[in-house]
């Protein structure tokens, strides 16, 4: 039975994988996942993310806003205008803000203090479509790029960010909505997977490197450039929970644990994704 | 305008290995929208290379290629320092043409 049922994969991961090695090679190979490794692998090369991030680099050195400044003096934590290795230390508690702050709400913070837009126009559209190309999403494309190889680092020395972390928690192992789910009905277990994609157990070490040190990707079914706060809302509409807003702090809370989580692992986004 | 290509060239041996990104929608014409109404097809009909002025690789595209492509070719020769040159035009007469010293 179980061989053939990878049987059945394998030739799933032939569809897939298209002429990428030989039908011979798949016969040996056994796991699908493996396969669907090795075509993620030969989609490395060329990744789309480039448009983005080239994108992302131009917007964050063009002046623009109502008072027409750069982002260049924007502090991602490490000091103004600091992009290199800055995302692999992100989320982080941010004096300036009083608060804690993952990439993308320091980005609406930087676009309302520093180019002196409303915080409603700084929060429109997050994610984008090909008739609304999101900025959010480039400028996101290009600094998380800086951090490429980087470790991640995330620290709780500070009371707020030891807070969020708890709260991120929580919220990962709640469960409600209509199907009395919890991220962690998903994500807790190693082999589990929507269809042939396999999901990160996201409560060990290896399972949260992998899982959070691959957003954000160029998702190929979409043709978009997808961030991690575009993940959680996804997540939080495929349990049919309400809406997580953009940029909320139970959204950053999340972020936190499970950035905290990855700690240690090279981060390697933007990635290539399905 | 569309957004400029991402390209890198780079000599390995005697050819030079060129890849290309190109930013563009690629519709095929098969799609519809939330109305119901078909959208138009839209995407790369030719691409074409040159080295130094000269063509390299000429290329027709249809709608089935993907979309934001990927192109991957070598040609024999190319030296250090010089140019290789890309333009692409789409079925609604849209044009880019980007560069890149080979490296």
């Amino acid at each position: 039975m179980i061989t053939m049922l990878r049987a059945a994969l394998a030739a799933t991961a032939v569809a897939l994988g298209g002429m990428l090695a030989s039908p011979a090679t798949y016969a040996q190979a056994g796991s699908a996942a493996d396969e669907i490794e090795k075509y993620r692998q030969a989609l490395q090369d060329g990744n789309p993310a480039e448009l983005w991030e080239a994108r992302g680099e131009d917007l964050w050195k063009k002046p623009g806003g109502p008072k027409n400044a750069s982002l260049e003096r924007c502090d991602l934590g490490r000091g103004p205008g600091v992009v290199k290795g800055a995302y692999a230390e992100l989320p982080k508690f941010f004096a300036d803000a009083g608060r804690v702050m993952d990439l993308e709400t320091r980005l609406v913070w930087c676009r309302v203090n520093l180019q002196g837009m409303t915080e409603a126009d700084a929060r429109r559209s997050p994610f984008g479509s090909p008739e609304r190309k999101s900025d959010n999403e480039a400028l996101t494309a290009w600094i998380t790029s800086e951090s490429k190889g980087v470790a991640m680092a995330v620290s709780l020395d500070h009371p707020k960010m030891r807070e969020a972390y708890d709260v991120g928690r929580a919220i990962f192992f709640f469960r409600g909505g209509p199907h009395d789910f919890a991220c962690s009905t998903c994500h807790s277990e190693d082999g589990k997977r929507i269809r042939l994609q396999d999901l990160p157990n996201l409560t060990v070490k290896s399972g949260a490197q992998r899982g959070y040190t691959t957003w954000p990707a160029y998702r190929v079914s979409q043709g978009e450039l997808r961030t991690f706060q575009w993940r959680l809302n996804d997540c939080f509409r495929q349990q049919r929970f309400p809406e997580i807003e953009f940029g909320s702090p139970a959204s950053i809370a999340l972020t936190t644990f499970l950035a905290y989580n990855a700690n240690g692992a090279p981060f390697a986004a933007p990635a290539i994704k399905r | 305008m569309a957004d400029p290509m991402k390209i890198r060239a780079t000599l390995v041996g005697d050819s030079t290995e060129v890849r290309v990104l190109m930013s563009h929608e690629m519709e095929t014409g098969q799609r519809k929208d939330a109305a119901g109404k078909t959208v138009p097809a839209w995407f790369i009909q030719s691409v074409t290379a040159t080295h130094n002025g000269k063509t390299v690789l000429s290329a027709q595209w249809g709608p089935a290629v993907a979309k934001n492509p990927f192109l991957s070719f070598k040609f024999k020769g190319g030296a250090k320092g010089d140019k290789v040159q890309i333009t692409w035009t789409d079925n609604r007469g849209e044009k880019r043409t980007d560069e890149a010293t080979i490296g």
